[in-house]
């Protein structure tokens, strides 16, 4: 698997550190039919940050990602991302989302369009960018996922894997600063998961600020910052995959890692 | 002991599991029941074709559609001025032409045996026709421009691509060149509208109305799912009064209410006003077609696109819409469809459509009497027209087939 090589940019600022691209302060958000899904949850993640989240299903995991890019509202609390605040009636949304990237479970291509359009669709849309720019960028990004020959196929004839990988590359071509996964190998037959995840994990190392729901342990360790727990609406636990691994503090904790390990 | 079976030596599968008679044998005489239910059907069939050819080579007298050609095709249009409608007939080969040639530009083949058996079986008809010599060499002259025409778009469509975005902006430009020709004025004789009739006017009404209720449809469905409540009850509103009321009872609001509306003098033509209660009618029908297909698209569509910086608009536009249409393809041509056919109500408001037409051939006592005959021939007429929408509906789903 190719490596993503960082800019140099990124580089250098990853090693410092110090400054909030995510900053969620006691988030809270009710369903519809009332039904509390985040019960106040904090959460700060620093430039070049990779933090994995985990966590039963139905604790609002998944929900408290996509507040980040506003595909879901929140109704209480606090949400800044990379120093834009995301107001409660979702104002300045098509700023934030610009600068964050995100894979979901199902993969969610365009049916209709190539691989290849599939890329460079909102780069050319809503970064206006020429098309041979951004047939150029998307190319490249693909040969890093590693599949430069199906630029020229639709989603339909590819494996899950694959798609995934188109996903990812779909998501960088904007340039994002921030990339958030959403269980991105769930979906996937196990012998998928790998080309998967080598792709998640270059990109890891390539200085991102990553923020990936998922349950493979083996990633977690390998390249996660830090790990959290969130059950039941709840943020539970927090620490490094070390830590939280080896040596988890809480009862939940405990119990949620007896069960998946 | 153990035997090992030899390899089979050949992979095609045995003979009596392929060719015709294993499908007769596996579809048609599977047991007693389906094999005596094939005798039957077969022999009442057989029955019903024998007697109706027999009916239409002996019994039925056939003038009745020679005799009345140019009333048939274009109602009392002035027989003078007919070189004008083989002028439309002729852009409108050039065309189709050039747009075939252009969409299948990649194709190794443009000529391939299907599209020659297809051409020689037209060219053939067109020979075959009773009509005057001069009108069959103008027809054949046609055939020949579209096949040409096909020749040179494959060719400007290879040379630059770019083309293929001209088209449809062609196409509608060509609409109204095409209602210069048929209308007149601007140094052509005025053609009034009252001596337009025949497959003309069904023709020419049926297109208009389809391009028009097409978008109106869309706008509907769409707002029938906006976000905006007046915009939504404003659609559904609509559409719901509309899906309520006959089209017969529409096209008669239309031809004798309208003008009691309108200040004296004003008053719109009477193939605009059907025109006009066609589109609005099968715009309602056509929303909730679309609007099928717009919930149809996953939820994860739209995240994607919205997540991916989209506006709205361009999640409409570029990732919803396209779609929503391909999925809704076949129900908006049998939309299509019905609509070709409701034009036939517009004889009874007083329009001199092809029924309208056929019923004053009938009511000249030369032909009393030569219903089956009269209508038979609209009837074929009526099919060919049907059919090929449902032909080309069911190409364009194949072509935009994007799975495996």
């Amino acid at each position: 698997m190719t490596q993503f090589h960082a800019e140099p940019s990124t580089d250098a600022l990853s090693e410092v550190r110090s400054e909030p691209m995510i900053i969620a302060e006691n988030v809270e958000k009710w369903y519809d039919n009332n039904f509390h899904v985040l019960r106040g949850v904090s959460l700060t993640v620093q430039k070049g940050e990779v933090v994995v989240i985990m966590g039963p299903s139905g604790s609002g995991k998944s929900t408290f990602i996509r507040t980040f890019n506003a595909l879901e509202s929140y109704q209480k609390g606090n949400i800044v991302i990379d120093g834009i605040r995301l107001s409660h009636d979702l104002k300045n949304i098509e700023t934030v989302r610009r600068e964050v990237g995100m894979v979901f479970q199902q993969f969610n291509l365009f049916p209709h369009l190539t691989v290849l359009k599939n890329i460079t669709l909102s780069p050319i849309w809503v970064r206006r960018w020429t098309k041979a720019k951004a047939e150029e960028v998307a190319m490249q990004l693909l040969e890093r996922v590693g599949i430069l020959e199906q630029a020229h196929k639709y989603p339909g004839q590819l494996s899950g894997g694959q798609q995934q990988r188109v996903a990812i590359a779909r998501a960088l071509a904007m340039q994002p600063k921030i990339m958030l996964f959403d269980e991105p190998t769930s979906a996937l037959d196990p012998e998928m998961v790998r080309e998967v995840l080598d792709v998640m994990r270059s990109l890891a190392k390539s200085g991102i600020t990553m923020v990936c729901v998922t349950h493979e342990v083996g990633f977690a360790r390998e390249v996660a910052d830090r790990v959290v727990l969130m059950a039941d609406g709840l943020l539970v636990e927090e620490g490094t995959p070390e830590a939280f691994f080896n040596n988890p503090q809480e009862e939940r904790t405990k119990k949620f890692l007896s069960q998946i390990l | 002991m153990t035997t090992t079976l030899p390899p089979s030596s050949s992979n095609a599968p045995p003979i009596t599991q392929v060719g015709p008679i294993a499908w007769m044998r596996k579809n048609l005489f599977s047991n007693w029941l389906n094999s005596l239910l094939t005798v039957i059907i077969l022999t009442t069939l057989l029955n019903l074709l024998v007697s109706f050819l027999g009916w239409a080579t002996t019994t039925a007298q056939w003038q009745v559609v020679p005799a009345n050609w140019s009333l048939y095709f274009a109602g009392r249009y002035p027989a003078a001025q007919f070189w004008r409608l083989f002028t439309v007939l002729g852009l409108i080969a050039a065309l189709s032409g050039l747009t075939w040639g252009v969409l299948v530009r990649n194709v190794p083949k443009l000529f391939d045996r299907n599209v020659l058996i297809g051409v020689a079986i037209v060219a053939v008809i067109t020979v075959l026709l009773p009509t005057p010599l001069p009108y069959r060499l103008v027809l054949l002259g046609i055939e020949a421009l579209l096949l040409g025409s096909a020749w040179i778009g494959k060719k400007i469509g290879r040379a630059k691509p770019v083309v293929g975005q001209w088209l449809p902006f062609v196409w509608f430009l060509s609409f109204f060149v095409v209602l210069w020709l048929i209308a007149g004025g601007f140094g052509l004789p005025t053609v009034s509208t009252s001596l337009w009739g025949g497959l003309l006017l069904t023709v020419f009404m049926s297109v208009v109305s389809i391009v028009l209720c097409f978008p109106l449809g869309v706008a509907l469905a769409l707002g029938r799912q906006s976000s905006l409540p007046v915009v939504r009850w404003l659609s559904i509103l609509y559409i719901e009064i509309i899906r309520g009321i006959p089209l017969i009872a529409i096209l008669f609001i239309g031809q004798n209410m309208i003008p009691l509306f309108l200040p004296q003098g004003v008053r719109p033509d009477n193939i605009l006003r059907g025109i006009i209660g066609l589109t609005l009618f099968s715009s309602a029908y056509l929303a909730e077609n679309v609007r099928g297909g717009l919930q149809a698209i996953p939820k994860g569509q739209t995240e994607a696109a919205n997540a991916l910086g989209l506006n709205p608009l361009l999640v409409t536009s570029l990732i919803v819409l396209p779609q929503a249409l391909k999925i809704s393809i076949p129900a908006i041509v049998g939309q299509f469809i019905s609509l070709f056919q409701d034009t036939t109500l517009l004889s009874i408001v007083g329009i001199i459509d092809l029924l309208g037409i056929t019923r004053s051939i009938l009511a000249n006592p030369q032909f009393i009497g030569r219903y089956w005959e009269a209508y038979t021939f609209i009837g074929i007429i009526y099919w060919l027209f049907c059919y090929a929408m449902s032909w080309g509906s069911r190409r364009l789903e194949r072509q935009l087939n994007t799975g495996h």
